[in-house]
């Protein structure tokens, strides 16, 4: 037995691969930055002395980490549809991305509020800061440094999962694939060409990422300590 | 419920009751503070002194009693606690500087958030602030940079910038070596000399006895004794006699 690899065969779709690939990067990007938005308020809501508000944040998160990612994007696809609402498959993608990254986020989050000492609140209270201010200024940059690695880990993560988006036939790098391979019969030659898109998705993602960090966190540019 | 009249006092303490659960930590305490005086609260450990500074500036509720700062009614549950905080600053044993800002943005941050001031304004208050503690040079500095007396300094550069009417400190030097500790004592006695009105919680007895206007020594809760300076070398209560005595008093 020998193993015939046939790569130009699938390679010459190259255009479907590229247009798969953008496509994933896009919900990755969008689910990122509404995720990390929703996160932030559910991990905000959380920390609330309002028992309805913080009791509704923990049931969306323990709801979301405790069930398959699959099941809840057919979820906002079915329910979206079964209430008459008609949505592109890329909406109810990043919607359901959306959802899903958020609770993690808020999970990530609310370690990174309680790492800031009560002695900071106190001191910016103590300046008449409001609460928002106090918030803004205070606690979110310190709080996402001192989690912005598993924070970000996240967020690739997500890219990589949002694969199983293929199943509600956005076009994004898995379902061309899952075409490609039917089409040409090459499915070991096309999946190992996705693997490798992924990789370097991964790569451009963690890329991105630091350079944010570095905008983000000017004191960690200059002294390079962790905070 | 505005009682600014001049002749009233900044601070003004009437019969406070605080309690932690079943633990009573102040038991009906009362003071007062003129502007530009300067009030040393001393005592023991756990007698009641930090609880008492607190209070003040709101971040303990009291339990009975009444509490009025620049005419703000604090014991009062309406109580407009940005409008106290402004005319209120209060620095503590541990710096609290923001350390993801820099020294100028530390000081800049609270006039223009809260007075909406010009972030140029801002900007020449913080050099003038930090000119009055001796950390010119420390502007674009971070706060890890600092050593533990200069960035309490900062701390209480941060805290004038607000232009508070009084100001509270609560054992600013008790975490630094002798040495740092007379570069900020300096600092609060330079304060002292402008007029500055304060209420200082101070185990620097030499310190309290140089520059305080007058001395309340706290005990299970009450004010045991109170009085000038003086009382420091002639107490007259037995409980204020052991506690300058038992090494207490170091100049
Ligand atoms: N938030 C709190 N919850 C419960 N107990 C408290 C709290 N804050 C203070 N206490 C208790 O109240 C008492 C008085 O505390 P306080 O901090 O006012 O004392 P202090 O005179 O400042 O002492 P020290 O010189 O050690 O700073 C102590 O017994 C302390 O344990
Ligand atoms: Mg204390």
């Amino acid at each position: 037995m020998s193993l015939q690899l046939d790569f130009p065969a699938v390679l010459e779709r190259w255009p479907s691969f590229l247009a798969g690939a953008v496509l994933t990067l896009e919900l990755a990007a969008f689910a990122t930055v509404l995720g990390a938005l929703l996160g932030t308020l559910a991990a905000v809501g959380r920390g609330t002395h309002n028992a309805l508000i913080s009791g509704a944040c923990k049931a969306y998160v323990e709801t979301i980490r405790n069930t398959p990612l699959l099941v809840q994007i057919f979820l906002v696809y079915f329910g979206l549809a079964s209430l008459g609402l008609k949505f592109s498959a890329f909406a109810v993608a990043v919607a359901a991305l959306t959802i899903n990254v958020g609770a993690y986020t808020a999970e990530i989050m609310r370690a990174g509020f309680e790492a800031i000492p009560r002695g900071q609140i106190e001191a910016a209270e103590g300046l008449a800061l409001s609460r928002l201010q106090i918030y803004w200024h205070i606690i979110l940059l310190p709080a996402v440094e001192k989690v912005y690695p598993a924070l970000t880990s996240q967020f690739v993560l997500l890219m990589l999962a949002s694969s199983v988006c293929s199943q509600i036939s956005a076009e994004e790098l898995t379902a061309v694939a899952n075409y490609i391979q039917s089409d040409t019969y090459r499915a070991f030659e096309t999946y190992i060409i996705v693997a490798v898109l992924y990789v370097i998705l991964s790569l451009v993602m963690r890329a991105g990422f630091w350079g944010l960090g570095l905008v983000l966190f000017p004191r960690r540019r200059r002294l390079g300590t962790p905070l | 419920m505005q009682q600014n009249t001049s002749s009233a006092p900044i601070v003004s303490l009437r019969n406070v009751q605080k309690s932690f659960g079943p633990l009573r930590v102040l038991d009906g305490v009362s003071f007062a503070v003129e502007r530009g005086e300067v009030l040393a609260l001393i005592g023991r450990s756990g007698s009641g002194k930090s609880t008492a500074l607190r209070c003040i500036d709101r971040f303990e509720k009291v339990d009975g009693g009444e509490i009025v700062v620049c005419g703000h009614r604090v014991d009062r549950p309406d109580v407009d606690l940005r409008a106290l905080r402004q005319d209120v600053g209060i620095v503590f044993q541990s710096y609290n500087l923001f350390p993801h800002l820099t020294i100028e943005q530390n000081i800049t941050l609270a006039p223009c958030a809260v007075k909406g001031m010009a972030t140029a304004r801002a900007k020449d208050l913080a050099r003038k602030v930090l000119a009055q503690v001796g950390l010119e040079e420390k502007l674009h500095a971070y706060p890890e940079q600092l050593s533990g007396g200069q960035q309490q300094r900062a701390a209480i550069a941060r805290s004038l910038a607000m232009q508070p009417k009084v100001m509270l400190f609560d054992e600013v030097t008790s975490a630094l070596d002798p040495e740092l500790t007379a570069e900020v004592l300096k600092v609060i006695e330079q304060l002292a000399a402008d007029g500055m009105t304060m209420v200082m919680v101070t185990h620097e007895m030499g310190f309290a006895k140089g520059i305080a206007d007058r001395i309340v020594f706290m005990h299970r809760g009450k004010v045991h004794e109170t009085g000038p300076a003086s009382i420091l070398t002639t107490p007259t209560t037995p409980e204020l006699t052991q506690f300058v005595g038992t090494g207490n008093l170091k100049s």
